[in-house]
């Protein structure tokens, strides 16, 4: 197993958020996180980064061990990627020395040798056909300027120099045509592979059309409410989420009770 | 307040020397330096309650008995030594040692025909009536230490540049200090004049050597006549046990431009004062600085720009990154003369703050007595972006790799604009190095 949460609480400012997720994703698989606004998928994602803020209980196991107790940068090390659906500029950071340095302080971690400039701008050329990207784009500050498309073309690329082991890619259909959204589920599709695991956070069923899940899951009020397959995708688009909210409304803790 | 027996000590000490240079000064010169001390002797050092050093206390500088720097202290000091304190962009380079020209480490070559370049010392041996208006009036009477200036000096660097001449290579100007123990006083005194149409790239570079106490107390003063164009760079590198003020003061004429950038790295205090006077139709002026204060330091940008005529533009941005107790003054001042109708003018100033401890404190004014301006300024104080800190970090870039690479971003953007390449890369380096960024390589010199 490579990702399994339990009883996953958060909150922020005294806000329950998530309010006892639980998930458990292989090697290989791609799963898909649904659910309405404010039903706490972002805040998933962000907990499993290593976000502050947050007030967190529960476990959260990454290849068996304790995932919530390390630093961002140690998860980004022991392999976890997060596609940002915001993704920041930062403004005088050149994209393709970011990447770089993002790269090698990766493999210095790993204790692996670093890629020097020649052979990191080879990986980078030969990585950004995946999406479609030109070097314009690696000579520019990291996101500064990028339209909504090239920001999350950009995220991929990341996701595709780095290769991480367990990628979230939040709300990455977010602000995307319909010709970028294929660029971008593409570039998502080339990267799956065996060893490497996905977590697909969208709240169109659109997305899953080009990156077809393993399974789905729909979360609503900070839970997952129900898991299926992809078909589960399809269901939701023609239902909606009314009505998942309240079916396992049993063994939730009733308002103003306390735990 | 300075106490009248505090100052008393200072002036004693401080008495200009004589008959140990082999030309005396001239009547005129003899008078104006009087006229100088007099001065001091009636307005007395600035303290706090003066609004241009309202957070810059002198008390420091003035418990250390400072000696008079004197000439022939150069001997100690190797073209290597000079090597390591700066980088040689290649084109003539004067070097000072103690505010006094060190000819054997300085090299006057690739000028052309039009460009008179020497030290001050030599005019004022030769043809010092050429001087006389600049020691006859402001900047003298400005404050107590440009007042000083007055009184002390015996060297700097003199450029002149003829009608029309333009001189490709940046010219160097080095001031090393070298004290051997004794606190100096230095006090160069740096003139360029650009006659109309002339062109110079002009580099000063201050530093000196680790655990020496010395102030640096100098003066550039710059005449640009009509359509003359001067870019001047300051890189101040002084060692953290030395003290720092200087004055620029920049005379614009007629569709003349004027370009300075400073970036402030040492001292324990210093102050980067520029003031421009724009006086004639269509000038232009643009100042950048960079300050990056941290454990004591102080660093102050004071500027003040007078649009006196019309048309004229004048940019300012002021980039500070305070960590640790570092303080941080940007104290700057445009003024708009009545009449000085199209000025176009604006001023930025923004503050990094890396440590509770540290302090900034920012003043952009405008001054404005016309209704045709376009004018505007603004003043920022934040600290590192959280959201661009998880971004580097969930990439896999540790936490003080990742600040060190958001703080260079912030001063890069000014680094960027210097344009003359060896100086950037030095630049570049010594910024990286102050905040341990991560993988870049060091430059080589």
């Amino acid at each position: 197993m490579m990702l399994k949460i339990e009883n996953l609480h958060a909150s922020i400012e005294n806000k329950k958020i998530l309010q006892g997720v639980n998930l458990e994703v292989n090697a290989g698989e791609v799963h898909a996180i649904m659910g309405p606004n404010g039903s706490g998928k972002s805040t998933l994602a962000s907990v499993l980064i290593g976000r502050e803020g947050y007030d967190v209980s529960g476990s959260v196991r990454y290849q068996g061990e304790d995932l919530l107790t390390l630093s961002p940068e140690d998860r980004a090390a022991a392999g976890v990627f997060l596609a940002f659906q915001h993704p920041v500029e930062i403004p005088g950071v050149g994209n393709l020395y970011f990447m770089r340095t993002a790269l090698n302080s990766l493999r210095r971690q790993r204790g692996q040798e670093e890629l020097d400039a020649v052979d990191f701008l080879a990986l980078a050329q030969e990585r950004m056909k995946l999406v479609e990207m030109d070097q314009t784009f690696m000579s520019r500050s990291v996101n500064e300027g990028f339209s909504g498309g090239e920001k999350k073309r950009n995220e991929i690329l990341q996701m595709a120099i780095l290769e991480p082991k367990f990628a979230i890619l939040d709300e990455t259909d977010s602000g995307l045509d319909i010709d970028a959204l294929r660029v971008v589920a593409n570039g998502v599709n080339a990267l799956r592979s065996e060893g490497r695991a996905m977590l697909v956070i969208t709240h169109h069923q659109r997305l899953l059309d080009y990156i077809v899940p393993d399974r789905v899951h729909v979360m609503v009020a900070g839970r997952i409410v129900r898991s299926g397959g992809k078909d589960l995708a399809v269901e939701l688009e023609e239902n909606g989420y009314t009505g998942l909210g309240q079916q396992d409304t049993a063994d939730r803790t009733p308002v103003g009770a306390t735990r | 307040m300075t106490t009248a027996t505090a100052l008393g000590g200072v002036l004693s000490k401080l008495e200009p020397r004589r008959g140990d240079r082999p030309n005396h000064d001239p009547a005129w010169l003899v008078e104006a330096r009087l006229a100088a001390l007099r001065w001091v002797g009636e307005h007395g050092f600035p303290t706090r309650k003066d609004e241009d050093w309202k957070y810059t206390g002198l008390d420091p500088i003035l418990a250390v008995p400072f000696e008079a720097a004197a000439a022939g202290t150069a001997r100690r000091v190797s073209v290597d030594m000079i090597g390591a304190a700066t980088v040689d962009l290649g084109g003539p380079r004067l070097v000072f040692v103690n505010g006094h020209f060190a000819a054997e480490l300085s090299r006057l070559t690739g000028l052309p025909a039009g460009a008179e370049v020497t030290n001050l010392a030599s005019v004022l041996a030769a043809g010092p009536e050429r001087l006389e208006p600049f020691f006859s009036q402001a900047p003298g009477e400005h404050h107590a230490f440009a007042a000083f200036n007055n009184v002390l000096t015996e060297d700097g660097a003199f450029i002149h540049l003829t009608r029309g001449t333009s001189v490709d290579e940046p010219i160097q100007l080095v001031f090393f200090s070298d004290t051997g123990g004794v606190p100096l006083m230095s006090s160069p005194r740096s003139v360029i004049l650009a006659e109309p149409g002339s062109r110079a790239r002009i580099v000063e570079t201050y530093a000196g050597i680790d655990g020496d106490v010395y102030c640096t107390n100098a003066v550039t003063e710059a005449v640009l006549a009509d359509g003359a164009q001067i870019e001047h760079y300051k890189v101040q590198d002084e060692p953290l046990t030395a003290f720092h003020l200087a004055l620029l003061d920049v005379r614009q004429g007629r569709n003349s431009r004027f370009t300075s950038r400073s970036v402030m790295l040492g001292s324990s205090i210093a102050r980067h004062e520029v003031r421009v006077l724009l006086e004639d139709v269509g000038a232009e002026v643009s100042l950048d600085g960079v300050y990056l204060p941290q454990g004591d330091q102080l660093h102050d940008n004071t500027i003040f720009v007078d649009h006196a005529a019309t048309n004229c533009t004048s940019h300012q941005l002021y980039k500070g990154v305070l960590d640790g107790r570092g303080h941080g003054v940007f104290n700057g001042h445009i003024m708009v003369r009545p009449g000085a109708d199209g000025t176009d003018a604006n001023q930025k100033n923004k503050n990094l703050i890396l440590s509770d401890h540290a302090e900034v404190d920012t003043r952009p004014r405008l001054e404005i007595y016309t209704d045709d301006v376009k004018c505007t300024h603004g003043a920022a104080v934040g600290q590192l972006d959280e959201d661009a800190l998880l971004y580097l970090r969930a990439r896999g870039i540790p936490l003080e790799a990742a600040r060190g690479l958001l703080i260079y971003a912030f001063v890069q953007e000014m680094v960027n604009r210097i344009e003359l390449e060896p100086l950037r890369a030095q630049l570049e380096a010594l910024v990286a190095g102050r905040f341990g960024k991560g993988d870049r390589p060091p430059v080589e010199p």
